[in-house]
């Protein structure tokens, strides 16, 4: 959190620019300095110190960096110019090696206990950690010795936040969520693969601002992952009376009607993607034609196909494997009474095996 | 001076793990650069077994950075082994994208990832607001270049640096004697990093439209996901984003790139150049170049029809370009003698990707650890050869083909620059060269979006709506077994998927990817990957300042999670891999 300076306490106690302009230079007069000596007393008693946000990446794809530099509002300039002091990002960083390296633990040193540490990537444990590295380093060390000092910890993507594409059957890289790692730092899921821009720069102003959101049981912000996708589907109504899309370019695709029988996993899928839309409001998966992926829920990649209607049968590859259980019945419960998902419901249960093998991550 | 190593590790704005490391003799040249890959995820093992049709998502996230390329290989390397035609319309969906990414892509390295070797944010700060204006003014007719503006974004760079907290500006190399731009170049350049980073979320909206977000917009086997609802018998607004008022923001877009291509990127390229004309001399790396070919102006069959042409040259030679079959078991190999992996049939060994196969096998030092054996294996990249070369893949190898082929708007595009420059065609070979062959390339796809997009246009008013086949979509229509390779043009590159299908499920997946072939380690024969050699002699003007390896390094535009990838092809678990 940002420390208050003595120009907010002033300003506070009603003190206005011009007052403390000329406060400063009776100060610096009394002292006998030099005008000089006023100036830079003003600017370093204005200068709020921003809040330290050290951003950190292991196995990961970058997309959800490449989201934040999307954000709207605020727009990335904007937040690393007036909001928080971005201290460390390797893809943004100016010096490289041990320069870079250096400004990070300063930078950390400096905001010891305070700064946010926002991470994205799974970490891989074995092998001592050989299959992600970062100056000779291991993910799990580095990151372990990061959020030592950290006052939170924001794993932002789906890998950071339950392990993601990595930790995806059959996880050749011993692939664990951040959570598995940091256990004593409050930690903040912001899922999605990647997230939404304004999802990203909206958690952590939210932080920096109010302190640590209201969170889900999945450690996720419920101001933004409250409400499933169907929810909040400007489709949602063409659901409920049983108009589906039966291809993606049918008569129902060009209408905008439901994608449920196209696979879309909106009605087990939280995130704020119907409401905010993507790049600055312009659209939305299911707007544009693709059924929703799951992209924000832990072990998307393993619940059976993107294409297969939930609650259908399941599929051939084994752990998660099935969107049948408790998945399906969230879904149901959210749908009414359409007759499609009732005979889909039907079906499911005749040929359902037995509950997925849930691998919640434990944040 | 003493012989020394110099060690760059983390390599920054590059995306991904990237460790370089470089001997130097007592004059103070490399003589010897090794380039490491240090991080791993095994996307192609985790694709086995799975619906062919979901392995574009899976595949995508190799990259967030060049966001789509590989979903684009993905699905037409499974259209490839279904014999699974797409329509017209979904064709030039997918060259619009392609074409968004190229130019978004290249324009965000130029600016966010490349800009700050050459440029001085520091020095800004002493920059003349009124003569970066007329700087600016001399070189472009862009309109946001009065002093006014300039002196708005040097208040804001001051009250950034007054504050104290520089964060990723930090310990830049500021005031290394490497940087000549004059202050006022500079400050055009700091004021045109921060246009270009709210310039590209515009652009990204393009693929919102068509893919429905962005980074990783969506694609489906067999054509384009998204209906488009513009129609005599459509009802109502808004019943998919591709709509009168989509297609709006897709035209508005192809606008605002090729403004920005013209009016900022272009001339900001020549006029940093212009400071930097020794660089046009240095960092030639192998002389061997390759392209795969992209936008097929019918269909991706027609290899003929493609705007960016197919081929290979050798040894700098541009009065021949070879020609490159994928399927060819000779010429596209993989080689693991340095990389952490180990083959069945032998470390030295060399394996076309339908027949490739991986194992894990680390045997680096524990971390953490303070240097590698370059002698040993020393990455997680792969060595790919063609024909058992080293090639190096991207602009300057699009650009060069384009340019052996006689392609008239690419001769032209680099007679312009090198007239500018007044610098030799030999001049491309470089550092510099490679930066330039990326923008001059941005302007050449800019230019193309405009055609593409009327020709959806003419579609649309001929009522021709069809943006999927739907007949090959059900597995029980596939054959019981099927190979294919689909490719594309990377902004980093050369790219392409090779997939086994059985039994309606991925019984192999294979990626080679642009960064493995630039960033790959040394060969069974000791041969250097792309960067290596093209490090090899280079200098450090301050010794504890690599800036000059980075500009060199950056030249190429490294993505590492690309360029690490793993595969199994024969559905065995080989991997030695202890989950603890």
């Amino acid at each position: 959190m940002a420390d208050e300076t003595i120009v907010d306490v002033l300003m506070r106690r009603g003190l206005t620019r011009r007052a403390f302009m000329q406060l400063c230079a009776t100060v610096t007069a009394a002292l006998a300095l030099s005008p000089a000596d006023a100036a830079e007393m003003t600017k370093r008693l204005e200068y709020t110190p921003r809040p330290t946000v050290v951003y950190l990446s292991y196995q990961e794809c970058t997309g959800c960096l490449e989201s934040l530099t999307r954000s709207f509002s605020p727009g990335l300039a904007s937040l690393i110019f007036n909001d928080i002091s971005l201290a460390f990002n390797d893809t943004l960083q100016a010096a490289a090696g041990k320069a870079a390296e250096s400004a990070k633990d300063t930078a950390m040193k400096d905001a010891w206990g305070k700064y946010v540490l926002i991470v994205d990537g799974s970490v891989p444990l074995p092998q001592n950690g050989a299959y992600c590295t970062v100056a000779g380093r291991s993910a799990v060390s580095d990151l372990k010795h990061a959020a030592s000092g950290a006052a939170a910890v924001v794993a932002v993507g789906t890998c950071a936040a339950f392990g993601g594409l990595p930790y995806a059957s059959p996880n050749p890289t011993g692939a664990v969520p951040v959570s598995e790692i940091v256990r004593d730092r409050p930690i903040i899921n912001v899922s999605g693969c990647p997230p939404i821009a304004e999802v990203i720069t909206g958690v952590v102003i939210y932080y920096t601002t109010f302190g640590l959101p209201a969170l889900d049981h999945l450690h996720r912000p419920t101001n933004f992952y409250g409400n499933s996708i169907h929810d909040r589907c400007y489709r949602r109504p063409f659901y409920d009376r049983g108009m589906f899309a039966k291809t993606f370019d049918d008569e129902g695709a060009r209408q905008g009607w439901c994608l449920f029988e196209l696979g879309c996993k909106g009605p087990i899928t939280h995130n704020a993607c119907p409401t905010m839309k993507w790049n600055g409001g312009t659209s939305f998966p299911i707007e544009s034609g693709h059924p929703c992926l799951g992209c924000s829920e832990p072990d998307f990649w393993d619940k059976g196909g993107f294409y297969r209607p939930l609650s259908a049968p399941t599929g051939h590859w084994s752990r998660a494997g099935v969107i049948g259980g408790a998945a399906a019945a969230g879904a149901v419960a959210g749908l009414g009474v359409a007759a499609v998902a009732r005979s889909y419901q039907n079906r499911a249960r005749k040929g359902r095996p037995s509950d997925p093998d849930q691998k919640n991550p434990k944040p | 001076m003493a012989k020394r190593t110099v060690t760059v590790d983390p390599v920054t704005r590059i995306e991904g793990h990237l460790r370089i490391q470089a001997d130097m003799d007592g004059s103070g040249a490399i003589t010897r650069a090794s380039s490491s890959g240090t991080m791993v995820r095994g996307v192609e093992i985790i694709l086995r077994g799975r619906d062919p049709r979901d392995a574009w998502a899976f595949a995508q996230r190799i990259c967030g950075v060049c966001t789509l390329v590989h979903g684009i290989a993905s699905v037409r390397a499974v259209e490839d082994a279904l014999h699974y035609p797409i329509p017209r319309n979904a064709e030039i969906i997918r060259n619009l994208m392609i074409a968004a990414q190229f130019v978004h892509d290249h324009v965000m390295h130029f600016y966010h990832l490349h800009a700050l070797d050459w440029v001085d944010v520091v020095s800004a700060l002493k920059g003349d607001p009124l003569k970066a204006s007329a700087l600016a003014q001399s070189i472009s007719n862009y309109p946001q270049s009065s002093p006014g503006y300039f002196a708005g974004v040097k208040d804001k760079l001051k009250r950034f640096v007054d504050s104290g907290q520089l964060g990723i500006f930090a310990n830049g190399y500021w005031g290394n004697p490497g940087y000549r731009l004059p202050p006022e170049a500079n400050l055009m350049a700091v004021a045109h990093y921060l246009d270009a980073l709210a310039w590209q979320r515009e652009v990204a909206k393009l693929h919102a439209i068509f893919g429905g977000k962005n980074p990783h917009p969506n694609f489906v086997v067999g054509g384009a996901p998204t209906a488009i609802s513009v129609g005599p018998d459509q009802k109502g607004a808004g019943a998919t984003a591709l709509n009168m008022t989509g297609l709006e923001i897709v035209h508005g877009v192809i606008g605002e790139i090729r403004r920005f291509v013209d009016q900022v990127y272009v001339p900001d390229t020549l006029a940093i150049a212009g400071f930097y004309k020794d660089w046009f001399r240095t960092g030639e790396g192998v002389g061997n170049f390759l392209s795969y070919g992209e936008f097929p102006e019918k269909s991706i069959n027609d290899i003929g029809s493609f705007m960016i042409p197919r081929g290979a040259i050798i040894n700098r030679d541009l009065a021949h370009v070879e020609k490159i079959d994928l399927r060819d078991p000779q010429q596209v190999q993989e080689f693991v003698a340095h990389s952490w992996y180990s083959y069945s049939t032998g470390k030295d060994s060399g394996l076309h990707p339908f027949a490739g196969q991986t194992t894990l096998d680390y045997t680096g030092p524990k971390p953490p650890y303070q240097s590698l054996d370059m002698d040993a294996s020393y990455s997680w990249i792969k060595s790919p050869r063609w024909k058992g070369k080293v090639m190096e893949v991207g602009p300057l190898a699009r650009v060069l083909v384009a340019y052996a082929q006689g392609n008239q708007e690419v001769r032209e595009l680099v007679g312009m620059a090198l007239h500018h420059l007044d610098l030799p065609p030999q001049a491309l070979f470089s550092t510099m060269g490679r930066t330039a062959a990326r923008t001059l390339e941005s302007k050449w796809i800019a230019d193309a979006m405009e055609g593409w997009y009327q020709e959806l246009m003419g579609n649309i008013r001929k009522g021709d709506l069809k943006t999927f086949n739907e007949t090959l979509w059900e597995p029980h229509s596939w054959p019981a077994r099927a190979e294919g390779v689909g490719f594309t043009e990377a902004p980093r590159g050369a790219l392409a998927h090779w997939v086994v299908i059985s039994a309606g499920l991925i019984e192999n997946y294979q990626a080679v990817v642009p960064s493995t072939w630039n960033a790959g380690p040394r060969d069974a024969a000791g041969r250097e990957g792309p960067y290596e050699a093209s490090l090899r002699g280079l200098k450090l003007a301050v010794a504890d300042q690599p800036l000059e390896i980075l500009r060199t390094i950056h030249s190429f535009d490294p993505c590492i999670a690309c360029a690490v990838h793993i595969v199994d092809p024969e559905g065995t678990e080989r991997l030695q891999v202890k989950v603890v």
